[in-house]
């Protein structure tokens, strides 16, 4: 059941690490196929954006059995059996802000699959800084906003979350104490993937250029099919058969070099394009690239393809992490909500525009005051702005969209009751309310925190239990 | 540049693909040539200040770019391009994932031969299998 065994898979001294989940929603069957479609070693799943933490936060505060990802409950009980069978081990950030809700979730299933007393699982915890906030912020410790450099304080009583991204060393604890399943909260979706490749290779913890090289391989692994054929902009109609898509596979060695692929007769494409896109996606400057265990250098990646759907990817250089472990916080800031109406030829942009006009002339008459108030053009200019120009009289139609949002709860509440009587009270030749109304949401902003380690590491725990 | 009877216009989507995505409110657009040959054109023509005048009031704040010779790629950060950002904005593209494309907008001016090797490319050819139901 060891990990060790990965190290006499078919290429010797090479451990597979598949990529199954690239955030909660993503295709449910992509660990299956991962599981089932070839040789792996390791299944990572990655569950976690900044906005989940929220939401699962008041899950917890109306259950407090609840806070983690449940669609990983449901897969694992699917796939356990067959993880335990063929040795595969899973990462997975999935526990949110209840981690050890979520493990006692696993296990529970593990035991009506038959998995009892052959799996052990590890769990996770320490990044949930929301009991702690107070006493951090009496020991000197702001929490100040990365941007605005506004101290958590000033808005310290809407907080709904406040969690710490935790780096590798925990998830190796316990895979060194031979966990099948590792559940965290919020580790890094790097972490997920270079975890396993400190434990199998024995990596130190001061080889910077192969940590770097696990991080690469973490970004190119953490939103899936993004790294092979999905959502991929170059010439995105060439890709086959995206429906059955294969995830991407890293296949790392002891050096820190991998090679990218995915299981043979998947779909979907693994190129010098499709691994260069992820490889971009959502970066800042590309030198540095900051976890808690290094601070990686994607100028320095060197590409190469390596066969049909295998890139090659090595020379990747890193540098020391810092001496802070950065925070995400999220907190309460205000209402907003969104109405739509669709506009029929002709002149639908017109219409649809002086529809708006009566819209916020009847609010403005309402004495409804918004921080901010958005028209767009849905199949004209909503995404690309003023660069299409204006629309054709002729253009077939069009759907009007507004949003608004604002401190003051009710007054967005009144909004959302302002969209359905423009379909009588307005421009005609106008449908597609059939929706209801608009629906209030509470607005959960994300406020980028850093804290030094030696505050916060002493907390970070790892247990690890017989399912 | 535009003396030269050399050069003709194309558009970045005959010389790139793209991909973007977010960090709070700030968009990022990364750009990659299809052929290395081509990437010269783009780090002497797509600046960021002449991407910034490409979005004008789409992007509030600087636009920053880095290179990465070694993938012919450049990383542009747009700030203030996201209404706020991800959860806050109101913005069909919150979250700036398409951003790629609309910066694929962008004209530049190739020699005649480049022009010949690249025109058409980024658009779905007639016939081809992702057109139609």
């Amino acid at each position: 059941m060891s990990g060790r065994g990965a190290l006499s898979s078919g290429r010797p001294g090479r451990v597979r690490v598949a990529s199954g989940q690239g955030f909660w929603g993503d295709d449910l069957e992509a660990p299956v196929r991962q599981v089932e479609g070839g040789r792996i070693d390791y299944l990572m799943l990655d569950y976690l954006a900044e906005v989940t933490m929220s939401i699962m936060q008041k899950q917890r505060s109306r259950d407090p059995g609840a806070g983690y990802a449940r669609d990983f409950v449901t897969l694992m009980e699917r796939i356990l059996p067959a993880c335990v069978e063929r040795g595969i081990r899973v990462v997975t950030n999935a526990g949110g802000v209840s981690p050890q809700e979520c493990a006692r979730a696993v296990a529970e299933a593990g035991r009506r699959v038959g998995a009892g007393g052959r799996a052990r699982i590890g769990v996770v915890t320490g990044d949930d800084l929301m009991d702690r906030l107070d006493d951090l912020a009496s020991a000197g410790h702001p929490l100040a906003n990365m941007e605005t450099g506004e101290p958590l304080a000033s808005v310290r009583d809407r907080v709904r979350s406040a969690n710490l991204y935790l780096g590798a060393g925990p998830i190796v604890q316990a895979l060194e104490e031979n966990a099948t399943v590792v559940v965290t909260g919020r580790s890094t979706d790097t972490a997920l993937t270079y975890a396993p490749l400190v434990h199998e290779f024995g990596w130190s913890w001061s080889d910077w250029d192969r940590l770097a090289s696990g991080i690469v391989a973490g970004h190119i692994n953490e939103c899936g099919a993004q790294a092979s054929g999905g959502n991929c902009s170059a010439e995105w109609w060439s890709i086959p058969d995206l429906s059955g898509v294969g995830f991407p596979i890293v296949e790392a060695s002891p050096d820190g070099s991998f090679v990218v692929t995915k299981h043979l007769g998947s779909g979907g494409a693994v190129s010098l394009r499709t691994v260069k896109e992820q490889i971009l996606y959502e970066m800042g400057d590309p030198s540095s690239y900051i976890t808690p265990d290094a601070t990686a250098d994607f100028t320095t990646i060197r590409l190469e393809e390596d066969g049909s759907d295998r890139v090659r990817v090595h020379g990747v250089r890193g540098a020391p992490p810092t001496g802070y472990l950065k925070v995400s916080v999220a907190y309460g800031a205000g209402y907003k909500a969104v109405g739509t109406l669709v506009y029929a030829w002709p002149d639908a942009a017109a219409k649809a525009r002086a529809g708006a006009r009566i819209l916020r002339e009847r609010m403005d008459r309402l004495g409804l005051a918004f921080d901010q108030v958005l028209v767009e053009l849905v199949g004209w200019d909503s995404t690309h702005g003023h660069l299409v120009g204006h629309p054709p009289p002729d253009i077939p139609e069009v759907q009007l969209r507004v949003g608004v949002r604002g401190g003051d709860g009710a007054a967005v509440g009144r909004f959302t009751r302002e969209i359905a009587p423009l379909v009588l009270t307005g421009p005609p030749s106008v449908t597609g309310f059939s929706g209801g109304r608009p629906r209030v949401q509470e607005i959960v902003a994300y406020w980028p925190a850093l804290i030094e380690r030696t505050a916060v590491e002493p907390e970070i725990s790892v247990e690890v239990y017989e399912l | 540049m535009s003396g030269s009877e050399e050069l003709v216009e194309v558009s970045l989507l005959e010389l790139a693909h793209a991909r973007s995505g977010d960090k709070g409110d700030t968009a990022n657009v990364g750009l990659i040539v299809y052929d290395e040959a081509d990437y010269n054109i783009i780090v002497k023509q797509v600046t960021p200040e002449r991407v910034k005048h490409h979005f004008k009031d789409m992007v509030r704040g600087e636009v920053e770019r880095f290179r990465l010779d070694n993938l012919c790629a450049v990383n542009f950060l747009l700030h203030g391009a996201l209404d706020g950002g991800g959860t806050v904005s109101l913005k069909t593209d919150a979250q700036g994932k398409v951003l790629s494309t609309a910066l694929l907008r962008m004209k530049v001016e190739v020699p005649r031969g480049v022009a010949a090797r690249v025109r058409g490319r980024g658009r779905l050819p007639a016939g081809a299998a992702g057109e139609g139901g």
